[in-house]
């Protein structure tokens, strides 16, 4: 019996001109395809032999708007680009701007932050882990797990009262202080997440079903992987260990003490394994946070640059000087330092940039955002060459292709 | 909470010994309304709240949505959520027009409503630029909820619906307002 | 960065392919330079091919308009990264908008080629010896180039929102 591997080593012939090959059109409207993308076909019966992808079908034209807005505004353009994790985003954003501007963010700020990103980062794997579990045709992992994404939307609306695109935060911190029902929300989180979870991997991680499907299929090697740009858990399943967490360390994450899980081959099985370890981490992540947190002294939630960070509106109605960076700031006359600045932080998908060019006025002249699914999903027709249709559709599921980060 | 179970209401008609008379219309659209076969057209963020929507927590399939149907032959309702570029239209109106009559359209969120905050060149602004929408929903996401209040506006319109619309002269000049055949 | 210093890397550079590089300061902590057109192969070749440097991995391409800049008016510019030194740089090109014509990287990195097909989609950069040069994000039928300063961002031709009414 060939395994899948086998077969596309014998199947890498040039075009054979004469056999027609069938065309088969997926997407952009298709159940499997997480998000408007196209994929066309060529196929030999089952197996692929090529593929040619359309996108573009949710262009927003993000960097033109990016142009038209001062930098708060820019944040909920940030949270529709990855919307699965928005928070990730958003603190993203604003680490750019703070580089910029060349604001000190306190450390319990630091920490603050990295508990709403690993909450992000657990909300993000779990849709994508369930979710390839319901492309394989499991659709009770799916509706058990998305429960507790409705836990991790509690919090979010406790820290800043939307449930999916988030905004959250300000240049140097956030609008307001954790209140004691955050942490008392997370911390239930935390205790019953777990079993839950535990009980997610029972039902597929040693499937049979589940293993015949995945292992084998989609697999890329390092080299390849690392020409194509792969970044986050497609490149960590490849077998490098990198991450920017603890390659670039950014928001005080060396003071955290995590493991950075690594597969082997790089097919779907082992991506979705490295998923399924990094909600362990982001687990463990954030109890540190918390303890961190409440180390700190408390009251801090915000730095201290009064050019930039929006005062509590209890201020503007009674201080003068409040009520003068409030106007400035919302008319956007933040006074913006000439320059380039180009920040990463690891996002669910990988490493997501900000490159943001500043000519000093109120909106930036140029920003680029780096998109890891852009870059990744190039690598799909050759990741699924010579395997057969199930596979594609499995392949698609565990790269977590994002339509709002693959367009723009 | 009290363990009430909350029947479908009868629609007014002539009850008797063994028989209830009533009109074909109400009948019908109860019918309809309470098994309604969505096509979530599920674009971008709004989909996620969709698939909360669908989800144990907020659960769609108590209205009747249990089998969500892909293709559009097989669906009656076309849950647009999402923005729609102005490079997908053609694809949405092909889905629509794909779709058998009778068939209802609800836009979900900002974006399939009148373009969000995307006013931008490469954005529709309204799917209703393309096809005649029955219920729009704001919210950037709506929450659930409010996609389930959709749905039950939805659910109105079809209970209270003639059979004979979809023949009648208003809705010709829908039809060929939006030069759809 | 950790890994190699600026000078370090700029002294590589220009012992083995003489001075190509011209620096640019930068006050946020990347090595930053621009780099004439014909070089611009040559280095990145050297710059992924070479033991001691390793720069294997192309972070990111995108082009930038300056429409005042006479005979320099698009820029593309390339974040490239090593794995093994942990250190980024910026290389940047720059070319006038009559003649927009940059040599692509695909020869090097796979990951270019989406990447440049989004700066020609943007800004309408050929990139010479790129295998499949034609538009991504937006519609094919498309003829401008939409980043372009120049290019409005509001459709002109949509119906429902006045523009008076958004300070347009």
């Amino acid at each position: 019996m060939k395994t899948n591997l086998e077969f596309t080593a014998e199947f890498h012939q040039p075009d054979m001109p004469d056999i027609p090959y069938n065309t088969l059109n997926l997407g952009p409207t298709h159940p499997a395809t997480h998000g408007i993308f196209q994929n066309v076909l060529k196929l030999d019966g089952e197996r692929i032999v090529s593929g040619e992808q359309t996108i573009g079908y949710i262009h927003r034209a993000f960097e033109k708007i990016a142009e038209r807005r001062p930098f708060y505004q820019i944040t909920p353009l940030t949270d529709r680009l990855n919307y699965c994790s928005a928070p990730i985003n958003n603190t993203g954003w604003y680490l750019t701007v703070e580089k910029l501007l060349g604001v000190k963010v306190p450390k319990r700020v630091d920490y603050m932050r990295v508990m709403v990103m690993e909450l992000a980062r657990v909300a993000d794997h779990l849709i994508c882990n369930s979710i390839l579990g319901v492309d394989t045709g499991a659709l009770t992992g799916f509706t058990y797990v998305y429960q507790y994404r409705e836990k991790i939307y509690e919090i979010y609306e406790e820290i800043c009262g939307a449930r999916l695109t988030t905004n959250m935060g300000r240049i140097g911190g956030f609008e307001r202080d954790f209140n004691p029902k955050v942490f008392e929300l997370t911390r239930k989180f935390l205790k019953e997440f777990p079993p839950v979870w535990r009980e997610f991997e029972n039902l597929l991680t040693r499937n049979r079903i589940f293993m015949d499907r995945t292992i084998g299929t989609g697999g890329l090697s390092v080299e390849r992987a690392l020409n194509y740009g792969f970044t986050g858990p497609n490149l960590r399943a490849c077998g490098i260990d990198y991450d920017l967490r603890t390659e670039e360390p950014y928001c005080s994450y060396e003071d955290f003490k995590f493991d950075v899980p690594v597969g082997t081959t790089g097919d779907t099985y082992d991506r979705y394994v490295v998923r399924n370890e990094e909600i362990w981490q982001s687990l463990s992540l954030i109890e540190q946070a918390i303890q961190k947190i409440e180390a700190e002294p408390a009251g801090i939630y915000h730095a201290d640059a009064d050019h930039y960070y929006l005062p509590p509106k209890q201020e503007v109605y009674k201080n003068m000087e409040a009520l003068i960076y409030h106007f400035k700031i919302i008319m956007g006359e933040i006074d913006a330092p000439a320059g380039e600045v180009y920040q990463a932080v690891e996002g669910a998908n990988g490493e997501l940039g900000f490159y943001l060019i500043s000519d000093g006025g109120r909106t930036p002249y140029r920003l680029h955002f780096r998109r890891p699914c852009f870059i990744y999903y190039q690598a799909y027709p050759e990741m699924v060459k010579g395997q057969m249709l199930s596979d594609a559709i499995v392949v698609m599921s565990s790269l977590n292709v994002i339509a709002g980060e693959l367009d723009a | 909470m009290s363990a009430e179970i909350k029947m479908a209401e009868a629609p007014p008609g002539i009850e008797g010994q063994g028989f209830f008379a009533t009109s074909l219309d109400s009948v019908v659209g109860l019918a309809r309304k309470n098994s309604i076969w969505p096509l979530p057209f599920a674009t971008s963020c709004c989909g996620i709240e969709f698939m909360a929507t669908m989800a144990s927590h907020y659960d769609l399939a108590r209205f009747g949505s249990e089998r969500l149907s892909f293709t559009p032959r097989q669906a009656d309702l076309l849950m647009v959520m999402g923005t729609i570029a102005k490079k997908m239209g053609p694809v949405l109106r092909q889905v629509y027009e794909q779709m058998a009559e009778p068939r209802w359209v609800i836009a979900v969120g900002a974006c399939a409503s009148s373009g969000g905050i995307f006013d931008t060149y490469s954005v529709l602004q309204g799917i209703d630029r393309i096809i005649p929408v029955d219920v729009y929903v704001p919210g950037c996401p709506p929450r659930p909820e409010q996609i389930i209040e959709g749905v039950m506006r939805i659910q109105d319109l079809i209970g209270k619906e003639s059979i004979r619309r979809r023949n009648s002269e208003e809705y010709k000049k829908l039809m060929d307002s939006y030069f759809i055949k | 960065m950790s890994g190699i210093s600026h000078e370090q890397i700029s002294s590589h550079v220009t012992t083995q392919l003489g001075e190509v590089l011209t620096m640019i300061p930068d006050a946020y902590g990347i090595f930053t330079a621009e780099v004439p057109l014909n070089q611009l192969y040559r280095v990145v070749h050297f710059l992924f091919k070479d033991p001691a440097l390793e720069f294997n991995f192309l972070t990111d391409i995108c082009g930038v308009h300056y429409p005042d800049a006479a005979g320099r008016e698009l820029a593309v510019v390339y974040h490239i990264q090593s794995m093994r030194h942990n250190t980024r740089l910026r290389l940047k090109v720059f070319v006038p908008v009559s003649k927009p014509e940059v040599p692509s990287l695909t020869g090097i990195y796979a990951s270019a080629n989406w990447m440049e097909r989004e700066t020609y989609d943007f800004y309408g950069v050929q990139f010479l010896g790129h295998p499949d040069l034609r538009r991504i994000l937006n519609m094919d039928e498309m003829v401008d180039f939409p980043l372009r300063k120049e290019f409005p961002l509001e459709d002109p031709l949509r119906e429902d929102k006045k523009d008076y009414h958004f300070g347009r």
